[in-house]
């Protein structure tokens, strides 16, 4: 039996849980800044029991256009992790990144900012992971990255069934960034997982 | 006034024409609209997984093809539809990300289109129009009165199945 309960009172945990987020989505954030060297703004996480039918709307609205990078996270902790950018984030950051100033907003991303948005999600979700890897002492890999620009609600809705093969909730940590870009970085650990991130920490 | 309700993931509703039923971003979900042009009733539910028997928890029957379709037909019976005179139109199953080793979970989209054919298909319910499949969101608009499936998709124009 899992240490949180769906549909209980989990606090305690979800306390431990956003002090986990916050840790990962620190050193992601500061890796995102030395990037584009401009600041980025993190806002405390939150940990966030979902039911299925609120999740499309939950970050961002539905229908709002977002680019979001998927990794599945494998090794001791399992899941998946999201960086998920604000459309005009999307572009910002990768004429900084490609040295484009011009760069039309509207305009679809090239194969070339493509590839490099991904190597930007890899960079910032690893840079997570890694901080969690080494306050837990456990192995956290991600996988390759793979990217989409849609609407939010189609992208959310794959992190939600890959839990919804478990769980009739979702849950999961939710760190919002702002200021140079806007996006959210989104752990998904597998029910599984989130008791190992407790017993590593003798929680 | 035409109210138009919204249905979420794992999620159900029935209306009656001229009102209509919506599902904004769907992914790899797939949205399930019956109706029946005599009474005017119309449903629309939003799955997530194929099949409720190869899950563990599956306590909420709106997740699955297979149990949400049963679902829908009883409540639109209820409400007045008799089952033999129901019309199907489905959209979404896409896949959003493409990974090099598919796993099931990836191939989740075409799984749930699958699925719900057979049922379809299994309760004799005819599928009308389908806009399935491919790597978009969809975000559709059901309307009972016509049958009408409409369909928005980014940098797409809007289509109606």
């Amino acid at each position: 039996m899992s240490r949180i309960d769906l549909n209980g009172e989990n606090e305690e945990y979800f306390d431990v849980l956003k002090e986990i987020g916050n840790i990962g989505a620190g050193n992601a954030t500061s890796a995102l800044a030395r990037m584009l060297g401009q600041k980025v703004v993190v806002h405390v996480p939150k940990v966030r029991l979902l039911d299925f039918k609120d999740v499309g709307g939950a970050i961002g609205g539905e229908e709002q256009i977002m680019a979001g990078i998927y990794l599945q996270v494998e090794g001791d902790v399992t899941g998946s992790m999201m960086f998920l950018l604000k459309k005009e984030s999307a572009s910002h950051l990768v004429s900084v990144l490609l040295d484009n100033p011009g760069r039309d907003e509207e305009e679809e991303l090239s194969e070339m900012e493509i590839s490099a948005l991904k190597e930007i999600g890899n960079i910032i979700v690893s840079s997570y992971l890694n901080a969690i890897a080494t306050l837990t002492n456990l192995k956290i890999y991600p996988s390759v990255p793979s990217l989409c620009v849609d609407m939010a609600g189609a992208i959310l809705s794959v992190p939600a069934i890959e839990f919804g093969m478990m769980c009739d909730k979702l849950l999961l940590i939710e760190t919002h960034f702002l200021d140079a870009v806007e996006g959210y970085l989104i752990l998904v650990p597998d029910i599984d997982s989130y008791d190992k991130i407790f017993e590593s920490i003798g929680v | 006034m035409v109210e138009i309700e919204k249905v979420g993931m794992a999620d159900l509703k029935i209306c009656k024409a001229p009102n209509a039923l919506t599902t904004l971003g769907l992914g790899s979900c797939v949205g399930i609209c019956l109706w029946d042009t005599a009474s005017g009733i119309g449903g629309l539910a939003h799955i997530m997984l194929p099949d409720s028997k190869k899950i563990k928890n599956n306590s909420n029957i709106y997740k699955f093809a297979d149990t949400a379709i049963d679902e829908l037909i009883k409540q639109m019976v209820i409400k007045g539809a008799p089952k033999s005179r129901l019309k199907a139109k489905i959209a979404g199953g896409a896949q959003m990300f493409a990974f090099q080793n598919q796993n099931e979970a990836m191939r989740v989209g075409t799984l749930n289109v699958e699925a719900v054919r057979k049922k379809l298909m299994k309760e004799g319910i005819p599928i009308i129009a389908q806009d399935t499949g491919g790597s978009h969101g969809r975000t559709i608009e059901f309307y009972p009165q016509t049958g009408k499936l409409v369909i928005r998709s980014i940098g797409q124009p809007e289509k109606t199945i």
